[in-house]
């Protein structure tokens, strides 16, 4: 371990020895509108490594292009539901995270997580939640329950907004209800679907996008919300003279996870390790944070971050809040998904 | 060069029609078979398909499978069908009654006036649709262009809305106005065709207006009508931005059912089973179209 280490940082020295000159290249293939220009920048002039940057708008796509064989990537960030499935398919290849320097970064919650407990194949990278947002102007009060969600009182019926995703819809209703995510038990998917059935003559729109817009608008008064996107929502919302609240109900939020990790069949995959060991540096993870609008995994990174995403409400999850993680359904459970949402849109 | 050409006038004639004939295979024959052969599929859990033959995915459209393993009918898939056709044709209707009176105006102006007219008709597809359904979110939304004046006059309150968005009236709004071309360009080309000293005749012999109009007019439009109805009826059919984005995602439609086995149902086969349905739909008004067209060709020769 130790002897890993020692000859990881040498390689890693002897590498930013030559940073002047080019030192080839690295693609990265990530989310859209998720890659700070300005953590690209530092990280070309520190190590001469020249960055391509490719952009993808969901787990699908990505998972999609790589069975279909892409080459060409250096790097990709899947969530932490798909990362298993990347490993079980054999698209990507060991990059022993926890041998790698900065790897004492990396705040203790989130080292060896559940999707890859030796941390063999991934380098954490931004981490969010889901949870539902609402407007206390015309709310009137706290919201405290998803219950005031998925069976909203007269005030609120038909400004309900819902995602239009089963598997986070779905996952809202189980921790509403209780209940073990991917469940395969067809009395408690009944118990889901029952309630989601119920719910839908209040709901405006399943939409996955434009929850600020129909928050700040008014069209909705509650919505279904990632942490990230409402912390800008917030800020739209304040500079129109509204308050726009994203909610920790005491049923808990969903959580997830991207993770950095290298395909099987990069290219350059000494510049790829570099580029992990890199992110897990304060510094480059704050301003990485900054750009993306999302928390990060390491310790210090904070100092780096501009204030107001620093103090915002939306990443700094409140200590007695639980934070589940959701993952990747087998078949089984996930027909039952697709079969309860058919059942509640048709 | 030009002596290594065949002396064949076949296999000259088969070469001149190779690009047209590659282009077809290519786009539209391969992607067929592939989506057919794929219906016929099992599903694999993260997406794609394992490769045993398996009809479940046309089972699925009519049953739903118990979890005793047994099968039931269940309508849903029926329900999303009709849903579809209905939306479709009100909106066909929609165009139609707006699209007709406006492809008329254009062939009764001066002939040099006429093709600035069909340039305006077709500005807006130089922009891209998804921006121009949202623009609608804009006209229909709370507090959006339509309400604003209704609140200005105080007929609605600070926290009252008309509802107009996310309802089945948005998404007739969002088809009609997105093929509406479509309808009116046919219509046009067979109105313009039209001799107008016809419709003279037909009052000169003692016809109403509506006579004219029902007996002479429409009739010889008749190929414009129903090329029209077809172009706007068949994609309207399997849209899926306009109920996604206007209707609020509420209800599903062929369209959307079919984008949601490919995203994140992650059943290709049961995706590829409704294309197929919706296939078989467009191909089977396709034979109606061309049957009507050869019996009104048959009528001219009488």
């Amino acid at each position: 371990m130790i002897l890993k280490t020692a000859l990881w940082a040498a390689s890693a020295l002897a590498l930013m020895a030559g940073a002047a000159q080019a030192e080839g290249s690295l693609n990265i293939y990530n989310w859209t509108d998720y890659t700070s220009p300005e953590m690209i920048e530092k990280f070309e002039k520190e190590t001469g490594i020249d960055v391509t940057l490719d952009t993808y708008d969901s787990n699908e796509t990505l998972l999609a292009k790589m069975q279909a064989g892409a080459t060409g990537y250096d790097i990709i960030v899947p969530s932490h539901n798909f990362i298993p499935i990347f490993i079980e398919e054999g698209l990507v290849q060991e990059v022993d995270a926890t041998a790698m320097p900065n790897f004492k970064n990396v705040k203790e919650r989130w080292r060896h997580p559940d999707w890859d407990p030796e941390q063999k194949y991934t380098v954490p990278f931004h981490w969010g939640s889901a949870s539902v947002a609402y407007r206390p102007d015309l709310y009137g009060k706290e919201l405290e329950s998803y219950g005031e969600f998925f069976e909203p009182s007269e005030e609120v019926s038909g400004r309900i907004s819902v995602f239009k995703t089963p598997e986070e819809v779905v996952n809202l209703a189980h921790l509403y209800l209780g209940q073990e995510f991917c469940n395969e038990d067809p009395a408690a998917m009944q118990r889901v679907q029952d309630l989601l059935i119920a719910q839908k003559p209040h709901v405006m729109a399943y939409s996955s996008e434009g929850m600020n817009d129909r928050l700040i608008n008014g069209d909705a008064i509650i919505s279904t919300h990632w942490n990230g996107y409402a912390y800008k929502g917030r800020t739209l919302a304040e500079e129109a003279g509204k308050e726009l609240v994203y909610a920790y109900p005491k049923e808990g939020v969903i959580g997830w996870m991207d993770g950095l990790m290298i395909p099987a069949s990069a290219e350059n995959v000494e510049n790829a390790k570099i580029f992990m060991n890199f992110i897990m540096d304060p510094e480059n993870m704050g301003i990485q944070s900054n750009y993306a609008g999302y928390g990060g995994p390491i310790e210090g990174q904070e100092e780096f971050m501009d204030e107001a995403l620093r103090n915002a409400p939306e990443i700094n999850i409140p200590n007695d809040t639980k934070m589940i993680f959701s993952f990747a359904c087998n078949a089984k459970a996930q027909s039952l998904i697709d079969r309860v949402w058919t059942n509640v849109l048709r | 060069m030009i002596a290594n050409l065949p002396d064949s006038p076949v296999l000259r004639r088969s070469l001149a029609l190779a690009p047209a004939l590659i282009i077809i295979g290519v786009f539209m024959l391969i992607p067929m078979v592939v989506m057919a052969i794929f219906s016929f599929l099992e599903a694999k859990s993260f997406g794609g398909v394992v490769w045993n033959f398996s009809g479940s995915a046309y089972i699925q459209l009519l049953y739903e499978r118990m979890l005793d393993d047994s099968l039931r009918l269940s309508p849903g898939y029926l329900i999303i069908i009709a849903r579809s056709f209905l939306l479709a044709f009100v909106a066909m209707v929609c165009c139609l009654i707006v699209g007709f009176p406006v492809a008329y105006f254009i062939s009764r102006q001066p002939i040099q006036h006429r093709n600035m007219w069909v340039l305006l008709i077709t500005i807006p597809f130089w922009t891209n649709q998804l921006v121009r359904t949202f623009a609608w979110i804009i006209i229909l939304g709370r507090n959006g262009v339509i309400e604003a004046p209704f609140r200005f006059a105080g007929l609605l309150g600070a926290d009252e809305t008309l509802g107009l968005m996310y309802s089945d009236f948005a998404i007739t709004v969002g088809l009609t106005y997105t093929f509406i071309p479509l309808m009116v360009l046919p219509i046009y080309a067979s109105l313009e065709k039209l001799d107008f000293s016809l419709v003279e005749a037909a009052a000169d012999l003692y016809s109403s207006r509506w006579e004219a109009f029902s007996k002479v007019i429409i009739p010889l439009a008749k190929p414009g009508i129903i090329a029209g109805c077809l172009l706007v009826f068949i994609p309207s059919l399997g849209a899926f931005i306009q109920p996604d984005l206007l209707g609020g995602g509420k209800k599903l439609m062929l369209g959307t059912l079919v984008q949601f086995q490919f995203s994140t149902a992650r059943n290709w086969p049961f995706g590829s089973a409704i294309a197929m349905i919706l296939l078989a739909f467009v191909m089977l008004f396709l034979i109606l179209y061309a049957r009507a067209a050869r019996n009104a060709k048959a009528m001219d020769l009488h």
